[in-house]
C-alpha cells in the first residue's frame, strides 16, 4: 500500500514520524497517490459509500447506546424514551434504523457490481472472500441489532433464527440453549446480543482494511476487466476519485435522508411497535426485507436441516464464486450470455426476496422452489458452462484504448487540452 | 448444449416473471381506504385544534380502558402537539390520580398528576384489564397508530416510499371506528353475542356459515365506542361518530410521533441543504476530472 | 494567455472555496446533533418537585430526603445553633454570599437569609459538599453544623463554610412552606 507513495517528508516532525511510524506514506499511498483505473464507473462508488454508511452507523450506535437499556423490562421504553425524551433522539435512530437498509442496498449493489465485472477473479479472490465475510458479520450485527427495541418482531425474529441452530443435528438443542443462556429468548439472550452488536461493526470495520488492503495490492478491477497497462490508464485517487466518492455520498444521503425524515418507519414492521410478548406470536412474521431472499430458501426446503444449510449454503457459495466461474474473460461487458443470465439472476434474486416476503403457502412455495433451485444452478451450473460455450466479444488490450473508443466526444488531444475550458 | 442454454434461461424468465407477479388472490383482508391528513407529506403538521378535540374523545370515551403510557403530561404542552398552554397541561394532569412513594412510613400513596408524570394506566396490568374486559386486552395508545396497519401489496408499497405514505396507523384507526354495522352479519347466527368489525385486523370469521359471505375482519372485543354527541366540542365542529373518529386518529398520530412536525421540518432543511451541496461537488467533480479521459 | 490563466483560477477557486464551505457548514450542523443528545433530556428537565410533610421532625433533628438524585438535608435547628449562627458577623464567613435560590444571587450570608423565611429554626440545604460533591455528616466539625470527611470542610449550623478546601455555602434550594408542615422543595 504504502509502496505507491512518492511522499518526501519535508518538516522536521514529518521526518520524525515518519522514521519511527510510516503513517502519512501509508496513508498517502492508499487514498492520496494510489494509482487508480481512471474508466470507474459510478457503481464504484458504493465502496466509499458503504465506508461511510459504516461509519454513519458506528457514530449513532455509539450514540444511542448512551441511552439504551439492554434489559428485557426496560428495553422498549428505554427506545421510545430515545424516541420522545432525548435531545434529537427520534433522529439519531432513525438514522440508526434506516441507516441499517441503507447499509444493505449498497451492500446489494456493491456485490452485484462485482458479480456483473467479475471482481472476484483471479488475483482478486482474497479481497471478495473478505467481502463475504463483511457480508456475515453485516447480516450478524444486523439481526442482533433489530433485537434490541424488544418488540414482537424482534422477539420472535430472535426466536425463530435461533431456532435455525437446533437443526444441527446432535448439539442443535444444546447450541441453542447456549446461544440463548436460558430455555427461551430472555433477558440474558437480550443482553448478549447487545454486547455483540456493539462489537461486531468494528470487527467489521477490521476486516474491511484487510479488503482494501487486497485489492490495494491487486489493483482495483474496472469495467473493462483489463489490468492497467501503462501510467496513462491510472490517474492518483486524490483528488480525483475523492470528489466523485464525495458526490456519489452526497446523492445517496439524500436517498438516506428520504427515509430518515420522511417515511422513517417504511422499512420497519408495525408490529415491533409493539412491545415483546413470549406467549403471543404474531400472526405473520416476517424478517428485515434485506434477509428476506435467504428466509425464502430457508422455506423452500421441506426439511428442518435441508432448509437451513439451504440458507447458509446460499452464502457459501460466494465463497467458492472465484473458482466455479470458468471464463477467461473479466468484465461481464464483453460476455454476452454471462450478461443475460446475470439481469436474470438479479431478477430471481428480486424474486426471492418477494417470495420471502409472501406467506408460506400454496403456489408461493412452489415459486420459492424454483427461485431456490435457479439460485444454485446459477452458480454450480451456468456459471461453470458458459466459461466453455460462451464466445466473448473482443476484449480492448488497454484501458486507455477502451476509453477512447467508447469515444466521449472528445478529441483524441484532449489529454493535452488546457486544464479548464 | 447451447438448446439447453437456451431453455434454461427461458425457464428462469418464465418463473422469475411469475414470482414477481401478485398470482394469488390476496384473501379476505380488509381494505383500508386511505384518508386526507393534515400531517401527511413533506409538509405535515398536527392540526393543534384537532389533536386537542381527539385528546377530549380520548379521555372521555377511551380512556377508561386505553392507557396512554408513554406519554407525560408535559408532552400536552410540548412543541408540535395539541400545544395547550403549561397551565392548561397542569389542569389536566391535577386531574388524574398518580401512586407515589414510599413515604417515610414505606407505604405508597395516591397524589394528583404533575406535569412530569406519565399518564397512568387504567389496568394495573394485562391479567387485570383481560379481567375486565372479558378476555379482551384494549391496547395501550402510546404506540397503536405506529402498531397497526392493513395490508398494502404489491405495488403498492412501492408507490409508498415515494408518495411518503406513512399513515396505515390513522387510516386504519379511523376505518375500525366508522364501520361497525348496525346488526351482525346473520351468518354469525342468534348465540354470537359479541361485536363484528369488517376493517379489524386482530381476527377473522372462523363460523363455518360464514364461508360464503367472505367477510373480511372479525369479531372484536370492543363495542362500537362513539356514537353522534358523546363528547362535546365547543368550536362549533360536527359532533358526529366520523368527526370523533379522525379526531382520536390524529390525536394517536400525535401520541405515538410526538416529533412529526420537526422531524418534517428539519429533514426539509437537510433535504435543500444536501441538494444544494451535490450541485456543488458535481460542477467540482467536473471540473477536477475535466482534463482526464473516461 | 495572460488573462485568461488569471481570470480562470479564479472561477475554478471560487467554485472550490464555495463547495468546501458549504460542506464546513453541513459538517458543523450534523455535529450539533451529536453533541446535544448528551445533554439533560426532556424528562430530566421535567424533574418533578417534591413535597416533604415535615411534622415528625423534632426540634434538633434532621431529615434527608432525596431531590434531583440528590440528598437534601431538612434540619429543624435548636434555639442555640440559630443563636450561635447569627453572632457570626457576614465579614468573617469565607463565602459572604446567602447562596439561597430563593433570594437574590447577592443577598448576604447572614442566617435569616439561610433559613427559611418566615421560620427561621428550618434550614433547608443541598447536602453537596461545594468542595468536590461528597456528603457530609451532620451533628459533626468544628462549628457544630456539618462536617465532609471527604477533605475536611466545616459548615457550622446554618450551613456555611468555615473551614477547610469547600468555596461556597451548601447550596439553598428553591422551596416554599405549604399548608404549615409540608415543604416543596423544587
Amino acid at each position: 500500500m504504502a509502496g505507491h507513495s512518492n511522499y518526501v517528508p519535508q518538516s522536521a516532525a514529518a521526518k520524525w514520524l515518519e522514521s519511527r511510524l510510516p503513517v502519512i506514506s501509508l496513508v498517502r499511498g492508499s487514498f492520496v497517490d494510489f494509482p487508480t483505473p481512471k474508466n470507474l464507473n459510478y457503481w464504484w462508488a458504493f465502496g466509499g459509500i458503504l465506508f461511510f454508511v459504516l461509519i454513519a452507523q458506528i457514530i449513532t450506535g455509539i450514540v444511542l447506546a448512551m441511552h439504551y437499556t439492554p434489559n428485557a423490562g426496560l428495553a422498549f421504553d428505554s427506545v421510545e424514551h430515545i424516541m420522545r425524551d432525548v435531545n434529537f433522539g427520534w433522529m439519531l435512530r432513525y438514522l440508526h434504523t434506516n441507516g441499517a437498509s441503507m447499509f444493505f442496498i449498497a451492500v446489494y449493489i456493491h456485490i452485484f457490481r462485482g458479480l456483473y465485472y467479475g471482481s472476484y477473479k483471479a488475483p482478486r479472490e482474497i479481497s471478495w472472500i473478505l467481502g463475504v465475510i463483511i457480508f456475515l458479520i453485516m447480516m450478524g450485527t444486523a439481526f442482533m441489532g433489530y433485537v434490541l427495541p424488544w418488540g414482537q418482531m424482534s422477539f420472535w425474529g430472535a426466536t425463530v433464527i435461533t431456532n435455525l441452530f437446533s437443526a444441527i443435528p446432535m448439539v442443535g438443542d444444546a447450541i441453542r440453549t447456549w446461544l440463548w443462556g436460558g430455555f427461551a429468548v430472555d433477558n440474558a439472550t437480550l443482553n448478549r446480543f447487545f454486547s455483540l452488536h456493539y462489537l461486531l461493526p468494528f470487527m467489521i470495520f477490521g476486516v474491511v482494511i484487510l479488503h482494501v488492503w487486497a485489492f490495494h495490492t491487486t489493483g482495483n478491477n474496472n469495467p473493462t476487466g483489463v489490468q492497467p497497462k501503462t501510467k496513462q490508464d491510472t490517474i492518483p485517487f486524490h483528488p480525483y476519485y475523492t470528489v466523485k466518492d464525495l458526490f456519489a455520498i452526497v446523492v445517496f444521503m439524500i436517498f438516506f435522508s428520504w427515509f430518515a425524515f420522511y417515511v422513517p418507519n417504511y422499512m420497519g414492521h408495525p408490529d415491533n411497535y409493539i412491545e415483546a410478548n413470549p406467549l403471543v406470536t404474531p400472526a405473520h412474521i416476517v424478517p428485515e426485507w434485506y434477509f428476506l431472499p435467504f428466509y425464502a430458501i430457508l422455506r423452500a426446503v421441506p426439511d428442518k436441516l435441508g432448509g437451513v444449510v439451504a440458507m447458509f449454503g446460499a452464502i457459501a457459495i460466494l465463497f467458492v464464486l472465484p473458482w466455479l466461474d470458468t471464463s477467461k474473460v473479466r468484465s461481464g461487458t464483453y460476455r454476452p450470455l454471462f450478461k443475460q443470465f446475470f439481469w436474470i439472476f438479479a431478477l430471481n434474486a428480486v424474486a426471492l426476496g418477494y417470495l420471502g416476503a409472501m406467506p408460506a403457502e400454496g403456489t408461493y412455495v412452489l415459486l420459492a422452489r424454483i427461485c431456490t433451485i435457479y439460485y444454485f444452478a446459477h452458480f454450480l451450473i451456468i456459471l461453470p458452462m458458459l466459461g466453455f460455450l460462451e464466445k466473448p466479444r473482443p476484449v480492448p488490450t488497454s484501458i486507455s484504448e477502451a476509453v477512447l473508443k467508447s469515444g466521449s466526444g472528445k478529441p483524441a488531444g484532449a489529454t493535452a487540452a488546457p486544464e479548464t475550458k | 448444449m447451447s438448446t439447453m442454454i437456451k431453455m434454461v434461461r427461458s425457464f428462469a424468465t418464465v418463473a422469475a416473471i411469475a414470482a414477481a407477479t401478485p398470482a394469488l388472490a390476496a384473501g379476505d383482508a380488509p381494505h383500508i381506504e386511505r384518508e386526507q391528513w393534515s400531517f401527511s407529506g413533506p409538509f405535515g403538521f398536527f392540526d393543534r385544534g384537532q389533536v386537542q378535540r381527539g385528546f377530549k374523545v380520548y379521555q372521555e370515551v377511551c380512556a377508561s380502558c386505553h392507557g396512554l403510557r408513554q406519554v407525560a403530561f408535559r408532552n400536552l404542552a410540548d412543541y408540535g402537539g395539541p400545544s395547550f398552554t403549561e397551565d392548561q397541561a397542569k389542569q389536566i394532569a391535577s386531574e388524574y390520580t398518580v401512586v407515589d412513594g414510599p413515604n417515610s412510613d414505606g407505604d405508597m400513596y395516591d397524589r394528583p398528576g404533575i406535569l412530569a408524570d406519565k399518564f397512568p394506566s387504567p389496568f394495573p396490568n394485562e391479567e387485570a384489564a383481560r379481567a375486565s374486559n372479558g378476555g379482551a386486552y384494549p391496547p395501550d395508545f402510546s404506540l397503536l397508530a405506529k402498531a397497526r396497519a392493513g395490508h398494502r401489496g404489491f405495488p403498492w408499497f412501492v408507490f409508498d416510499a415515494f408518495t411518503q405514505y406513512q399513515e396505515q396507523g390513522p387510516d386504519y384507526i379511523y376505518a375500525l371506528l366508522t364501520s361497525y354495522p348496525e346488526e351482525n352479519p346473520a351468518c354469525l347466527g342468534e348465540d354470537f353475542s359479541g361485536y363484528y368489525n369488517p376493517k379489524f385486523l386482530g381476527g377473522s370469521v372462523t363460523a363455518e356459515e360464514c364461508a360464503h359471505e367472505h367477510l373480511t375482519g372479525g369479531p372484536i372485543g370492543m363495542a362500537p365506542p362513539l356514537s353522534e354527541e358523546i363528547v362535546e366540542y365547543t368550536d362549533g365542529t360536527p359532533m358526529t361518530v366520523d368527526q370523533y373518529a379522525r379526531d382520536v386518529s390524529a390525536f394517536m398520530m400525535w401520541a405515538a410521533e410526538p416529533h412529526l412536525e420537526e422531524r418534517k421540518k428539519i429533514g426539509f432543511r437537510v433535504m435543500i441543504f444536501l441538494i444544494f451541496f451535490a450541485g456543488l461537488l458535481y460542477f467540482t467533480k467536473k471540473k477536477i476530472w475535466s482534463n482526464v479521459d473516461h | 494567455m495572460v488573462h485568461s490563466e488569471q481570470a480562470e483560477p479564479t472561477r475554478r477557486d471560487f467554485l472550490y472555496i464555495a463547495t468546501g464551505a458549504m460542506g464546513v457548514v453541513g459538517a458543523g450542523a450534523l455535529v450539533w446533533p451529536f453533541v446535544d443528545q448528551m445533554n439533560p433530556d426532556a424528562s430530566a428537565l421535567a424533574l418533578a418537585s417534591i413535597e416533604v410533610d415535615v411534622t415528625a421532625v423534632e426540634e434538633g433533628q434532621s431529615i434527608t430526603v432525596k431531590w434531583r438524585g440528590k440528598p437534601v438535608f431538612i434540619r429543624n435547628r435548636t434555639e442555640t445553633e440559630v443563636e450561635e449562627a447569627k453572632a457570626v458577623p457576614v465579614d468573617d464567613l469565607p463565602d459572604p454570599l446567602a447562596r439561597n435560590a430563593n433570594l437574590p444571587a447577592d443577598a448576604q450570608a447572614t442566617d435569616p437569609n439561610r433559613g427559611v423565611a418566615g421560620q427561621e429554626n428550618w434550614l433547608v440545604q443541598v447536602g453537596i459538599c461545594t468542595h468536590l460533591g461528597c456528603v457530609p455528616i451532620g451533628d459533626s466539625g468544628d462549628f457544630g453544623g456539618w462536617f465532609c470527611p471527604c477533605h475536611g470542610s466545616h459548615y457550622d449550623t446554618a450551613g456555611r463554610i468555615r473551614k477547610g478546601p469547600a468555596p461556597e455555602n451548601l447550596l439553598i434550594p428553591p422551596l416554599e412552606f405549604v399548608g404549615g408542615s409540608t415543604i416543596k422543595i423544587g
